[in-house]
């Protein structure tokens, strides 16, 4: 799977990351699916309601408000984003625990070299305890 | 009756319970789901004993969350 995300989004994300510190930071990307390419072509920027750099939680009503609006600007959900403070850009167990949708994009912000941050996307899939991971091709435009 | 699910308005048969809906709707690992019907986010305890009825706005949302 090939994804591409806008450098001004990119720049969104790690903004809003890095602003987040010492949390996690986390959100939404939506955008259009075409012929197995994913072009993200908005990103929205959540609540993390768990409110550390440990965890995140997508605020759900948040979510559902992103959700509409993907429909109403006809956006397809691709996925979500969220920071890795202090550690690299790759899911961790909980990450996989709690990737749960096998059509989403996860994507994966790492600050813990802050001069050299690190944007990766996977896709995850599979039940617990049997979750595989693969890195999705992603090219920052 | 007529209800909306995810957005896209469907026909589906008087009293149509939430667990029916989300096996026909083939929903992937249910467990992770959260409901919310007509804006409103259901307790997981609900989502059992949930009948449908006409009108109503259901979206599904998976969990979103991780850690590091």
């Amino acid at each position: 799977m090939k994804v591409t995300i806008k450098k001004e989004d990119y720049e969104k994300l790690l903004e809003h990351a890095k602003s987040e510190r010492p949390n996690e930071a986390c959100g939404l990307v939506a955008g259009k699916d075409v012929d197995g390419e994913r072009h993200i072509e908005k990103v929205y920027l959540l609540t993390n309601i768990d409110h550390t750099n440990e965890h995140f939680t997508i605020d759900p009503k948040e979510q559902l408000a992103s959700i509409k609006d993907m429909r109403k600007e006809g956006l397809t959900p691709l996925g979500n984003w969220h920071s890795h403070p202090e550690s690299p850009s790759r899911p961790s167990e909980e990450d996989k625990r709690l990737a749960n949708d096998s059509r989403a994009s996860y994507l994966i912000l790492s600050l813990e070299d802050s001069e050299n941050p690190v944007l990766n996307a996977f896709h995850i899939e599979g039940s617990d305890g049997e979750k595989t991971v693969r890195k999705e091709e992603l090219i920052i435009v | 009756m007529k209800i909306k699910v995810a957005g896209e308005t469907k026909e589906v048969k008087d009293g149509l319970t939430l667990t029916e809906l989300i096996e026909n709707e083939q929903v992937e690992n249910p467990e992770y789901v959260t409901v919310s019907i007509n804006e409103e986010f259901l307790e997981r305890a609900q989502i059992a004993e949930t009948v449908l009825k006409e009108g109503d706005d259901i979206e599904f949302l998976y969990f979103m969350g991780g850690g590091r």
